[in-house]
């Protein structure tokens, strides 16, 4: 039988708008081009209802709030009578009471929707008490700044973080009008499980959540004379930057980067992807070899500095999976400041790499340990996009009617695989192309089963004669979920790519903020367009990669520079305190767990009992006590390590019957 | 194994085993009479009996005795705690002590004589023995709290004796879950918590939800300041909340239930689990109520100190482990509620007339109160009113039945009783509004409450007399919802910051005209801008008081006067020439030098170099030189001494 289905409709201003498959009223108004304004509401993130801006006037039904009401057929919404406009204004006039007033030195002024809704409403006045004492800045993270005295309360932060990125690290804490946004018990950002990812930064409203800047020690190092400063420029931001500068997102604009760059000061620049290009190979290596001794899979990429410290936090027995290769980022740092010194004939404190990125989770990527050389870091400052278009403004550039440049070599030639490795699938596809090179089965292919708009995607490939199980994964909460099922046997793959952000680093937290879902799509689309139009498009082509490899590198030097080792993480702070004197080389080493249920079980008193035994038989000055917190053996408690041998369910007599034996 | 000793047999025992004592005392342990010392006064009766050589059972029916004692929930009779009720006779005696046990026992439970000064005094002081003739209970009409008060609350046997469970056998075994809700409906029963939703109807919407699990709640989060009726149910008839709860679950197809009580009631959460562990021990919850199938149990869950947790999805999430704060509706719990499941959300108080609507028969229950409003409601009389206590009377009653009949008047500050000379009265606590005089003889329900800004609530009237400074009331009960705010939205969060800071100039006298502008814009942003009750209603107070004492507010801002004498801000402190005898003290007291001799040296009693007065602008109105002038020559302009 046939039958019409009628089209629902709903009158918005005297409009009449269809009603399609919208999520609630408020996306239907907008569809209608009616920007309501909102704080608290984002498509990716659960309906939170608070900010209520969105109130709206429904015929028959009274005030409500848009972004918690179905719009319904039949609907006559006013979004604008007296009543609304004056509520309105007044819940900005009483955001602008309780917010620090400082716009003009403000890192988002300009970008701020605090400003711009206040701006948008004509308020002229506040008429309410400002607010006289705030929190203080937290700046213990090197990949965020947050400051909340700035903060609206909006809880986009709060919800990304659990809801999209599965990590959790901020809530609300306290009552009221003294609710605040907070990390537990008000520690630094820094301090607890953050991994930097900038996903907060990017659905922050206002100044309360930033990158941390770093553009005031970049301009030290390029207007000191003994500094010679270069740089390199990530993917992602080529096919972004512009849309700061009034570009459609996508449109590719590398050689007005280049030419701004140069114009800043820098003496050289170059291009991350030729550092791609080594990863790619590293990289594609390491999983053919684990796929020939079928160990160690299924390999996990590491090329994401927030996914890298997601894993070691909370899944620290699988790091032994995770590649050993270091990030475009890091392998372009060590290698550059590996040659450059050389070539130049300059210690490497005169050398100063800056690289830009997407990324947040970069600049404490740049501050790990174990990226330092003698003490000098590989990669001295990261730069996030938007820092640059600061950079670029505050020199006075005018981006959009600059020549455009091209990088300097050797380092700044690269295959399209390289370039591809800034949207999500694309690292895997890379690898692919390396692989199927490698096996024999054919030259260079477009994977689209990679390409798929999806935050988790499993495809099956042909490489040789083997088919491969891969899975892409974006977004941390669709990485635990995949790990998760993996860990309970209900799957299993060979590599697994796994990028921080819903998108892959297109999406990154230091990229130009947009509410638009579509621009993550162009970008996407920016970054395959530039693969097309490169000449070689599998890493093992690039010449000047086989050129490093075959002059530069053999297998101890490639795997000093480009490789690296991970950290078991769980355990975030107060690791250690040493109880006793600390001899370099003491004879006998005890280390006693005080985690909650050793201590329950008499840590303590075995502690106490140990050190008078220890005094009594004279050896107080060969002895090494440390206390650690929680290694997590609790049901074997007290656990005491001597000479690093575990004695478990300790009590005294064994202490000393292992003490003994060894003096 | 539970005892599955049939309802009618628990009964006959029980009647059975009451008619071996010579005579039951009944002491109220309410947290009102237990806080004049009524524990003391139980103890002390079992004490002396004893040595009376009489045996006295306190678990009447496990222990034989001649006299039998029980502790009850909440009388009502507040003000005259603590309540000692002596049967067969019936007699009430009030305000009774330790020491006055002796002279009970011997006179009154061995001879039968009353003892006059223990007994209620009427308005015209004779002497009232029984609780039917004293107008605080006579003009009520005590339906829900009928057992509250007479029975031992942690007696399951008392409560079924009385009838208690068998209409939630009657509603879980033989009527079917949409029956339930037609009676319901047809009887008109509302919520009592505040809004006043249809009962039959919210039942009804949870019903037609498809889900493998669904959940009765009970709210027992009753936060509002002065209210105390649930409490009272609570510690003084449990059995009757769960008895209310089988028959939702019945209505609604429950499993599970969770009773949500403040953990400010640890007399309420303790005689709830008592209540619950004995009726899962007769088989009226659990894996098989009532021999039916069926399973239903509850558990008590105890809050953490957060008002807004009465709000029913802020309780929910509080249930849930998460911060207590509301989530926009829709959903609404009856979709999706606890855990995402169909959830039924009631009061306690609509919960414990559940049983008594079907007791009654729903035509029966509808012919009680008004039109729009069936059936009773308690109320927590507090304030300047001579008898403070928890009430009941039907829908339709008036304010002045309620303050001049049963609660004697209303009280002056210095104890005189004005009759119904009231100046306001205060209903529906924090979320409500005021009454005046105008409104003495309107029947109260819900709709001509919300008509003149006001509403039921959850049951606070607080009675206020000629003495009270509007202005301050209001800004108590700001302070309260500022306080309790739970921080998500920003018109209540800021909004009542922003208010009460306003309400502090009014009162400070640092307001103008636009103070008061801004004020009205204001509650009416936070009044249709927050996202839940607590916000949405915390204006009314303050729009309340502007409607009917707009001349108070305007005393404060334009002439910084406090009518009501109240605010030190406004009080100017001046010496009166005739009595000032210039001993000089109060310059001396004085901590900012405001007070001088009057230079053009004119003539005073005492000589000693003239009058003395007080510099206006330089007086902080500490008020240390009225109270050291011993001649009583300095005092508040207007107010006399």
């Amino acid at each position: 039988m046939n039958k019409v289905a009628k089209t629902r409709t709903a009158v918005i201003d005297t409009i009449e708008v269809a009603i399609g498959d919208e999520r609630n009223l408020l996306e239907l108004i907008r569809k209608a081009h009616i920007e309501l304004p909102t704080f608290c509401y984002h498509s990716e993130i659960s309906v939170y209802g608070a900010c209520r801006m969105c109130m709206v006037e429904v015929e028959g039904r009274g005030i409500v709030p848009a972004c918690s009401t179905a719009a319904a057929d039949g609907m006559v919404v006013h979004t604008n009578t007296k009543q609304i406009r004056d509520m309105r204004k007044m819940i900005v006039e009483l955001l602008l009471a309780n917010h620090d007033q400082s716009c003009t030195t403000c890192p988002k002024s300009g970008d701020c929707k605090l400003q711009k809704i206040a701006r948008q409403m004509g308020i002229s006045k506040v008429r309410f008490k400002q607010r006289e004492n705030f929190p203080e800045l937290d700046l213990s993270s090197d990949a965020i700044l947050r400051d909340p005295k700035k903060c609206v309360l909006c809880g986009d932060c709060v919800r990304v973080c659990k809801e999209i990125q599965a990590v959790g690290v901020l809530d609300f804490a306290g009552r009221g009008a003294n609710s605040m946004v907070m990390p537990c018990f008000n520690k630094g950002i820094g301090e607890v499980e953050c991994v930097g990812c900038g996903q907060c930064v990017k659905v922050c409203p206002v100044g309360a959540l930033t990158p941390k800047y770093q553009t005031g020690e970049v301009w030290n190092a390029i207007h000191d004379e003994k500094k010679r400063v270069v740089v390199q420029i990530a993917p992602a931001v080529r096919v972004a930057l512009g849309e700061h500068f009034g570009f459609k997102p996508g449109t590719t604009t590398t050689g007005q980067i280049v030419t701004a760059l140069r114009m800043m000061g820098f003496d050289m620049v170059y291009d991350t992807s030729f550092a791609a290009d080594f990863t790619v190979i590293e990289e594609g290596n390491e999983f053919l070899a684990r796929l020939n001794k079928g160990e160690g899979l299924p390999l996990l990429t590491s090329c994401c500095p927030a996914w890298v410290k997601f894993a070691e936090q909370y899944y620290p027995d699988m790091l032994s999976n995770l590649s050993t290769c270091r990030s475009p980022q890091q392998m372009f740092g060590a290698l550059c400041k590996e040659k450059l010194t050389k070539e130049l004939g300059i210690p490497r404190e005169e050398l100063v790499v800056v690289s830009i990125m997407p990324c947040t989770a970069k600049k404490f990527e740049a501050n790990r340990e174990e990226f330092r050389t003698q003490g000098n870091k590989d990669v001295d400052y990261v730069l996030t996009t938007q820092e640059l278009a600061v950079m670029i403004r505050e020199r006075g550039i005018e981006f959009d009617k600059l020549e455009p440049g091209s990088f300097d070599m050797p380092f700044g030639f690269k295959s399209g695989a390289a370039v591809i490795f800034g949207t999500s699938g694309g690292v895997s596809e890379a690898v692919l192309r390396y692989a199927s090179y490698v096996t024999g089965s054919g030259a260079f292919k477009e994977y689209s089963s990679l390409r798929a708009d999806e935050g988790i995607k499993i495809t099956e490939v042909a490489a040789g004669d083997a088919r491969l199980r891969l899975a892409v994964v974006s977004g941390l909460g669709n990485a635990r979920r995949l790990i998760d099922r993996i860990r309970r046997g209900e799957e299993s793959f060979d590599l697994i790519e796994v990028m921080a952000c819903c998108g892959g680093c297109i999406n990154g937290g230091g990229q130009p903020v947009s509410e638009d879902r579509h621009t993550v799509l162009q970008r996407a689309k920016g970054l395959y367009d530039n693969d097309k139009m490169l000449q070689i498009h599998s890493s093992q082509e690039n010449p000047y990669v086989q050129k490093l490899y075959k002059e530069d590198l053999n297998e101890h030097t490639a795997h000093a520079l480009l490789h690296t080792e991970y950290k078991n993480r769980k355990r975030i702070s107060g690791e250690e305190i040493v109880l006793s004197n600390q001899e370099q080389n003491a004879r006998l080493k005890l280390d006693i767990c005080f985690g909650t249920s050793c201590f329950i079980r008499g840590a303590q008193g075995l502690y106490t009992k140990l050190m008078e035994y220890v005094r009594e038989r004279g050896i107080a000055d060969e002895t090494e006590f440390k206390v650690s917190f929680c290694g997590e053996q609790c049901k074997k408690g007290p656990n005491l390590s001597v000479n690093g041998k575990e004695i478990h369910h300790c009590t005294i007599e064994k202490a000393i019957e292992a003490i003994e034996r060894i003096i | 194994m539970s005892e599955h000793i049939p309802l009618e047999e628990r009964k006959r025992l029980f009647d059975a085993c009451m008619t071996q004592y010579k005579a039951r005392i009944v002491i109220c342990a309410g947290t009102g009479c237990d806080a004049g010392g009524s524990l003391d006064v139980f103890d002390t009766f079992i004490d002396y009996i004893k040595e009376k050589g009489l045996s006295v059972a306190v678990t009447l029916r496990k222990e034989r005795g001649d006299i039998g004692i029980s502790r009850s929930g909440c009388q009502g009779f507040c003000q005259m705690g603590p309540l000692v009720t002596l049967y067969p006779q019936g007699v009430l005696y009030t305000k009774v002590q330790p020491g006055d046990v002796a002279e009970i026992v011997d006179e009154t439970l061995l001879r039968g004589r009353l003892i006059e000064r223990l007994l209620y005094q009427a308005a015209d002081n004779t002497p009232v023995a029984d609780t039917a003739h004293i107008p605080f209970y006579a003009r009520q009409r005590r339906t829900v709290l009928k057992l509250c008060g007479n029975i031992d609350a942690q007696d399951i046997d008392e409560y079924i004796a009385n009838g208690g469970y068998m209409m939630a056998r009657k509603a879980f075994v033989t009527m079917s879950a949409e029956e339930i809700c037609t009676l319901m409906l047809q009887a008109g029963l509302r919520g009592r918590g505040g809004a006043g939703f249809p009962i039959g109807r919210k039942w009804d919407l949870t019903r037609i939800q498809k889900s493998d699990v669904k959940y009765i709640i009970c709210n027992g989060d009753e936060g509002d300041p002065g209210a105390f009726m649930d409490r009272c149910v609570m510690e003084g008839n449990p059995h009757s909340v769960l008895e209310g709860m089988l028959i939702a679950a019945g209505a609604v197809d429950a499993t599970e239930g969770y009773i949500y009580v403040r953990t400010e009631y640890p007399l309420a959460v303790k005689r709830l689990r008592i209540a619950i562990e004995d009726a899962r021990r007769a088989g009226i919850l659990g894996a098989d109520v009532f021999g039916s199938g069926k399973a239903f149990d509850i558990q008590v869950m105890e809050g953490a100190g957060a008002f807004v947790c009465g709000e029913e999805t802020a309780l929910i999430a509080s249930i849930e482990g998460k911060r207590g704060m509301p989530n926009p509706k829709p959903p609404f719990p009856a979709e999706a509620g606890l855990f995402g499941k169909p959830t039924v959300i009631n009061n306690v108080e609509t919960l414990a007339s559940v049983p008594i609507v079907m007791q009654l028969g729903a035509d029966a229950y509808a012919a009680i109160g008004t039109e729009k409003s069936k059936g009773t409601k308690t109320f927590a009389l507090t304030g300047h009113v001579a008898n403070t206590g928890l009430i009941e009377v039907p829908f339709g009653a008036t304010l002045r039945q309620i303050i001049g009949d049963i609660g004697g008047g209303v009280m002056s500050d210095d104890g005189t009783n004005c009759s119904i000379n009231l100046k306001a009265v205060q209903i529906g606590g924090p979320s409500g509004g005021c009454l005046t005089k105008e409104h003495l003889d309107m029947p109260l329900d819900y709709e001509n409450l919300t008509a003149v800004g006001a509403m039921v609530g959850s049951g606070g009237l607080v009675v206020m007399n000629n003495e009270t400074c509007i202005v301050s009331l209001a800004r108590f009960f700001m302070q309260f919802t500022q306080n309790e705010s739970c921080g998500k939205c920003v018109p209540c969060r800021e909004g009542t910051k922003q208010m009460l800071n306003l309400l502090d100039d009014i009162i400070e006298g640092r307001a103008t005209g636009e103070t008061l502008e801004l004020l009205e814009q204001l509650a009416t942003t936070v009044k249709f801008g927050s996202l839940c009750g607590l916000g949405k209603t915390s204006p009314n107070p303050v729009l309340s008081t502007l409607r009917y004492f707009r001349d108070e507010y305007n005393a404060h801002v334009f002439d910084k006067r406090c009518p009501a004498g109240r605010y030190k801000a406004f009080n100017i402190y001046a010496v009166t020439p005739e009595k000032c005898r210039s001993c000089g003290l109060c310059a001396k007291k004085g901590p900012v030098y405001a007070i001088s001799r009057n230079p053009a040296g004119a003539v005073s009693a005492g000589e000693r170099g003239g009058l003395y007065q007080i510099d206006k602008d330089k007086c902080i109105k500490c008020g240390a030189c009225a109270e050291s002038c011993k001649f009583g020559a300095v005092a508040i302009e207007g107010r006399g001494e």
